[in-house]
């Protein structure tokens, strides 16, 4: 416990100078000034190592593969040096009975001041039955290592908001973390799977500065989720020009026009790929010509096809209708005036014949 | 002339034009048609754009000004709604008929059953009404006062958010994110309350014609000069 970032990277050969650049680097990408990599270099310095256990429940280990790739801090740097990743059946050595005790020894040993990571999430039907780490439900898991945590970093979609393995209709009733764990603060990092960047930026934030990052309402931090991915997109002035990708073999797609009647969802997904970019910033998906599928929104997964742009509603009780917003208004609105129709004909000739009944009345009357 | 003070209806002659829509009801009344159908004819552009556009993107503004037109067009909208309120607090017992349906009213509700048995022609004629019948009142909260507000308030948080989250716009609007869990939900909603809308203005449309030409009373002539006219004496 007593053992510092600092001593930790020198007793595997770091050099300071090497230690300073890796402080300003990580400053850079959380967007902090020169005074934010002094202040990493004191706290990394100074502070004891905060122990996290990553925790995979279900989930297809994709936050794992984007997490081991950041470039801007190393991953290598975050785990060996920054991170004392004391569980995580993934990346760690020990397996079986022994990797289940070091568990339990961070556990013991760190109570109330660790950093719980979870990928993935627990399904909770049937008492948790269809994920089964360690010979029993991910969920008693979830929440015997979470009794103790002193916060809870939900990777990814998954234990964000349920991912593909929530959608409809969700026969493991597959449950985001924040549904089940409801006493610990939660910093939620969406995406299937999250930016290397941003998962290493937030780890890297809360360990050098002992809190959590600035939330949005949503429970996401904003450094990285608080603009659209259309905020920031390089192909923003064809969408406002009204230059539009048709078909994925046309001309606009070999000119770079917006991919938003292809169905990208960048107007609606908040997230940084425009801005930070995959593989060390190389690209991302609208640059590569596909448009946004909107991964680190809520039920992304339940709003029809990543090639519509409009949502494809599907009416409660199974009805079979499927149709966009337009589709279905279109149909009430003719609905309405096929029975306005109907009903302005019965009118007309209801008063025609009292009209014919008057006038014979008042004929009779004379 | 005797009216029922709290259902608006006319129980007994003789008829004279009543004084009924005030001016502001109706300049907001024909400020929000034309709202409308900017509105509607600009955000269905936006949900499915025009075909594209050749050229250099800094030559045109094309779909940007779509969206412009429908923000304009939006605000005015907002703020003749608004408008719409404060008048209800300070104008006569018309203006507030579309907020505040008097379900308490046994009256009301006798007259509500008596005008859908009129539309269903199992009733020849149908009662006399200040205001607008109860049937009407139902429709035009229901449809277009819910609708309206429920439109308003999706439309400005979809707006909030070129701003993003930590801004003041997205702090007053933020909320309707989380209820409804993510942005393209809110789209989604806004879209249908857009067809909601206009069903209303299509089932509006024809009874406003109808009740012109079928019932008792002035209709279209009294969203014009604010005047209601009787073409008969209320039955008994």
């Amino acid at each position: 416990m007593s053992e510092t970032y600092y001593d930790l990277m020198r007793r595997q050969g770091i050099s300071r100078r090497s230690f300073l650049k890796f402080c300003s680097l990580t400053a850079a990408s959380l967007g902090l000034s020169e005074a934010g990599a002094q202040q990493i270099a004191q706290a990394m310095q100074t502070k004891p190592r905060t122990p996290v256990v990553w925790l995979h429940g279900l989930e297809c280990t994709c936050c794992t593969e984007s997490f081991i790739r950041s470039a801007h801090p190393l991953a290598k740097d975050v785990v060996l040096s920054m991170l004392s990743l004391d569980y995580d059946d993934t990346l760690m050595a020990a397996a079986g009975h022994q990797a289940e005790e070091a568990l339990e020894q961070t556990i013991a040993k760190y109570k109330g001041n660790y950093i719980l990571a979870v990928e993935g999430n627990p399904p909770l039907a049937d008492d948790g039955i269809y994920c089964i780490p360690g010979g029993r439900p991910f969920v008693d898991k979830l929440r015997h290592v979470a009794k103790d945590a002193k916060a809870i970093v939900s990777w990814g979609s998954c234990a964000s908001w349920g991912c593909v393995q929530a959608a409809k209709p969700n026969p493991t009733r597959a449950t985001p973390v924040h549904k089940v764990i409801t006493d610990k603060p939660i910093i939620k990092v969406p995406g299937c799977p999250p930016i290397a960047e941003v998962m290493t930026g937030v780890v890297t934030y809360i360990l050098t500065f002992d809190r959590l990052p600035d939330l949005d309402a949503q429970g996401r931090p904003k450094m990285f989720y608080s603009q659209r991915i259309h905020d920031k997109c390089y192909r923003r002035p064809h969408f406002d020009a009204g230059q539009f990708v048709e078909h994925f073999d046309d001309a606009g797609a070999r000119m770079g026009y917006c991919l938003y009647k292809v169905g990208c969802k960048g107007p609606v997904t908040y997230n940084a790929c425009s801005a930070l970019r995959w593989n060390d910033g190389l690209s991302f998906p609208i640059q590569s010509g596909h448009g946004c599928i909107g991964c680190s929104e809520d039920a992304f997964w339940d709003k029809g096809s990543f090639y519509d742009h409009l949502t494809t509603i599907r009416p409660p009780g199974g009805l079979g209708i499927e149709g966009t917003a337009d589709r279905i208004g279109l149909g009430a609105v003719a609905v309405a005036g096929a029975a306005i129709a109907a009903h302005a004909a019965v009118s007309a000739i209801k008063q025609a014949r009292s009209k014919t009944r008057n006038d014979k009345v008042s004929e009779a009357e004379k | 002339m005797n009216i029922d003070r709290v259902s608006g209806q006319v129980l007994s002659g003789p008829l004279e034009p009543i004084y009924v829509y005030e001016a502001p009801v109706r300049l907001w009344h024909w400020v929000m048609m034309v709202a409308m159908l900017v509105l509607a004819a600009t955000g269905y552009l936006i949900g499915s754009p025009p075909p594209s556009i050749g050229g250099e993107a800094t030559f045109s503004y094309f779909f940007a000004w779509i969206r412009m037109i429908h923000f304009i067009a939006a605000m005015i909208f907002a703020v003749a709604f608004l408008v719409r309120i404060y008048w209800a607090f300070v104008g006569n017992h018309s203006s507030r008929a579309i907020f505040l349906p008097p379900v308490w009213s046994g009256r009301w509700w006798r007259g509500l059953f008596n005008q859908v048995a009129y539309y269903l022609f199992l009733k020849k004629e149908p009662d006399l009404w200040v205001g607008h019948n109860p049937l009407a009142q139902l429709a035009m909260f229901a449809m277009y006062t819910l609708g309206t507000l429920f439109i308003i308030v999706t439309g400005l948080a979809l707006y909030a958010q070129q701003w993003g989250w930590g801004t003041w716009p997205m702090n007053v609007m933020g909320w309707v994110f989380v209820l409804f869990g993510d942005p393209q939900e809110v789209r989604t909603w806004h879209h249908l309350a857009m067809w909601y809308l206009l069903l209303f203005a299509v089932i509006h449309v024809y009874m406003v014609f109808r009740e012109d030409i079928m019932s008792g009373e002035s209709v279209i002539g009294t969203m014009t000069n604010g005047i209601r006219m009787w073409k008969r004496a209320p039955k008994p």
